[in-house]
């Protein structure tokens, strides 16, 4: 099997100081790999690298496109990579407001990457907006109500219906359960498992809460100081994690 | 002679402009940035189309400026005035007689000819600004021609009026290629964009200029199942009795009688000089007399 | 159908002056299809910890487990998850899942990521329930509000509900009354009948006694710890 990501050796820094480096791993169809770290370990930095919103300053991101098999999208140009942006791949927001439009109604905020990839039958678009609501447990009369009439965990799955809806293969999560209270949390982790597995869907998620990655993650990734100081199998690395840092955030984390 | 350079502008500036209109004609639909001048006027009152006319106009030309659609309108007047004065040139409000048309928010009924220019004045001319507050974002989307978008506005139109509502600056499609906003002009003349003369488009607070070559193809936004309509007033012109032309409705006293008239004058005034009375209208000569 | 050679583990512990604690050295075990184990040995022997290292919840420092033609001491993550979903099944003591998520689905699961239609998989897990003497009404809901032995028995139909070729039993009875300790012991024994190479820990000796085959004591995989 290909894999659907290659990630080799990427590396990014902001003058002297290290993003991100020496990072390299597989990411298979259907797989969902987590990254953790704490704030300013370079989880973000790297996210963004994979999913090229920031050009990294060395290393390849080999992604296994539809059409043309394997492509480092690091060099591929920029209208090549946009179109990956809104077909094959999607990018959920911590902050719900970043990635959806504030002033466009629900239904026009799912409709729009279907506008974008050419759907120019109203009817169709509608239906399918409101088939994604009903997926994401938001009810069909709100479809024209803007996202600012919406509560937190809302707007987090209107915007997971909005990229979700052109059947992405590859979704890149930058800590989509933050912010949201513990019972809101839930639902989430159970609707994003619930797509992860009906879609077949590759997903890598950034987030500092443990408790998410070990529900939602297969793989897991410590990050400290722009460094990968670890990775294996979630539960492994949760159980019996190798490095010092690692042991001391597991250690670290309040029981309920 | 005047105290002015031809036309008001410096004949360098006109050169920079006519470069600017240059590249908008070569690559229709395209805003090309264009270092506006301050003008004697204030923004908002066509700046831009001043700045384009400016440019195109030669001595002998004949010009015409008409504002939603009327010679005799207040901004109609004075750029009239003013490339009366600071150019000299001949003026008419006879559509078929101008070289040079400038017009805000209208295209003439009469069909132009492959020797006319029409210059629009611009206020905002990009399409997609209000739904992409970024400049440097709805450039590069212009750029990779990523107009998804522009029909998010018309589906939030259906969603919410049950039809596409854009009435004005209806966006179009040049050449399969860039979206443009053809100014605030009623969507009724959107068809009347495809047409002989040239067709230039000036922006002045925004610096921009774009074109559209004669006969060059323009397709108005839609989606299949609510196609483009470019429907006006369901009701024949007061004066002259015009089935087909764009209507101002003119509320005519304090108990709500209303009266709808041709909003291009001069077309109006030609039907009715060729005998054509609309039901609230007199017969033309006795208006003259 | 289950290897192990000279397995060794150790836990370092980084942040308390890099302690070193040996619990396993030259642990030795083969499973075969159709034969049930059982682990024994006092508390802090190393019985959970040998289960996890097969399941590859605990990492290996050295020799081989072998589950099928997988080496879950060197395999790939991907592998093990493949293995885990295919072959290998594990009964915990703890019911670990999605707050929110109903019963039916948090036992058909297992068989939903084998890509199982859902009527079937369904089917199976109504089944299980139904045996392991869970009330329809609470299919529904979501297990985390469960008591402990409910808890339990849907952690057990979650267990069987794919048929591993190998499966790790981590105490199936404990807690549970004797009408379903009855249950879980003859699905064992059907699953002993269907070919499953079994490796469990029972307290419960009448329940070691009846299924089991054989008896290995971990003491002896401990190694000599520095006084």
């Amino acid at each position: 099997m290909t894999p659907l990501l290659q990630v080799r050796d990427i590396a990014k820094f902001y003058g002297g100081r290290v993003g991100c480096t020496n990072v390299s791993f597989d990411l298979y169809p259907g797989e969902v790999l987590g990254i953790v770290g704490e704030s300013g370990s370079g989880k973000s930095t790297l996210l963004n690298c994979l999913a090229g919103h920031l050009a990294p300053d060395q290393g390849e991101v080999l992604f296994d496109t539809r059409a043309d098999g394997q492509r480092d999208t690091v060099t591929m140009s920029e209208p090549e990579r946009r179109m990956l942006g809104r077909t094959d791949w999607a990018f959920v927001h911590q902050h719900a407001r970043d990635g959806l439009r504030m002033g466009v109604s629900a239904g026009g905020n799912v409709g729009e990457r279907l506008m974008a990839v050419g759907a120019r039958n109203y009817g169709d678009i509608r239906t399918q907006a409101l088939d994604w609501l009903e997926r994401v447990e938001i009810a069909g009369d709100r479809i024209d109500d803007r996202p600012s009439a919406f509560s937190g965990g809302m707007q987090q799955r209107l915007q997971i219906a909005r990229n979700l809806v052109t059947g992405p293969r590859l979704v890149f999560m930058d800590e989509p359960t933050g912010g949201l209270d513990v019972s809101v949390q839930a639902r989430l982790l159970d609707l994003l498992r619930g797509l992860v597995r009906d879609m077949g869907l590759s997903a890598i998620i950034v987030t500092h809460d443990l408790a998410v990655v070990r529900l939602l993650a297969d793989r897991l990734m410590v990050m400290k100081s722009g460094h990968v100081v670890e990775q294996g199998l979630t539960d492994q690395v949760l159980d019996d994690p190798q490095h010092g840092y690692t042991q001391l955030l597991v250690s670290s984390v309040l029981q309920v | 002679m005047s105290d002015y350079n031809f036309a008001y502008l410096d004949e360098q500036t006109k050169r920079m402009i006519r470069r600017a209109i240059l590249k908008g004609l070569a690559v229709p639909g395209y805003q090309v940035p264009f270092a506006s001048r301050e003008m004697p006027m204030p923004y908002g009152w066509g700046t831009g189309g001043v700045q384009v006319s400016a440019a195109v106009l030669c001595p002998e030309d004949t010009m015409k400026v008409i504002d939603q659609g009327a010679d005799d309108t207040t901004n109609a007047v004075s750029i009239r005035k003013f490339f009366e004065k600071t150019a000299e040139v001949a003026t008419t409000e006879a559509t078929d007689e101008a070289d040079v048309i400038q017009t805000r928010h209208r295209i003439p009924e009469q069909d132009l000819r492959e020797d006319q220019i029409l210059v629009y004045q611009v206020p905002i001319p990009e399409p997609l600004r209000f739904l992409e507050p970024s400049e440097v974002e709805t450039r590069k989307m212009h750029a990779l021609e990523e107009y998804g978008l522009m029909h998010v506005k018309l589906y939030e139109d259906i969603a919410r009026n049950g039809a596409i509502a854009t009435s004005y600056a209806y966006p179009v499609k040049v050449e399969g290629r860039y979206v443009m906003d053809p100014s605030p002009i009623p969507k009724f003349d959107n068809p009347k964009l495809e047409m002989a003369a040239v067709q230039l488009f000036g922006a002045g607070r925004e610096q921009r200029i774009y074109a559209l070559p004669p006969y060059t193809q323009v397709v108005s936004l839609d989606f299949e199942d609510h196609p483009f309509d470019p429907s006006k007033a369901d009701h024949p012109c007061g004066l002259c009795g015009s089935e087909d032309s764009y209507l101002d409705e003119v509320i005519m006293d304090d108990s709500g009688s209303r009266m709808f008239v041709c909003s291009d004058t001069d077309y109006c005034q030609s039907r009715r000089a060729a005998g054509h009375v609309g039901h609230q209208g007199v017969p033309f000569e006795e208006v003259s007399a | 159908m289950i290897e192990i050679r000279n397995l060794e583990k150790s836990f370092i512990l980084h942040n308390q002056g890099a302690a070193v604690i040996p619990v396993m050295a030259g642990a030795h075990l083969d499973v075969a299809a159709g034969e049930c184990v059982a682990l024994t040995g006092a508390s802090g022997a190393g019985k959970s910890t040998l289960m996890r290292m097969i399941y590859g919840n605990y990492l290996a420092n050295g020799g081989s487990i072998k589950v099928g033609d997988v080496d879950v001491a060197r395999a790939e993550p991907r592998e093990i998850l493949t293995l885990r979903r295919e072959v290998l099944g594990y009964v915990s003591q703890f019911l670990r899942v999605v707050p929110r998520v109903p019963t039916l689905t948090v036992v058909a699961e297992p068989l939903l990521a084998l890509g199982t239609p859902v009527d079937e998989a369904e089917a199976r897990a109504k089944d299980l329930l139904a045996q392991l003497n869970i009330p329809e009404r609470l299919w529904s809901l979501s297990p985390t509000t469960f008591s402990g032995g409910e808890q339990q028995r849907v952690n057990i139909a979650r267990g069987f509900a794919h048929r591993y070729p190998a499966l790790l039993l981590d105490e199936p009875t404990a807690s549970l009354d004797a009408k379903n300790r009855e249950v879980v012991l003859s699905l064992i024994e059907d699953a002993k009948a269907g070919g499953a190479a079994i490796i469990g820990i029972f307290h419960d000796e009448a329940a070691r006694d009846r299924v089991c085959d054989r008896v290995v004591d971990v003491t002896g995989f401990t190694p000599v710890r520095a006084a």
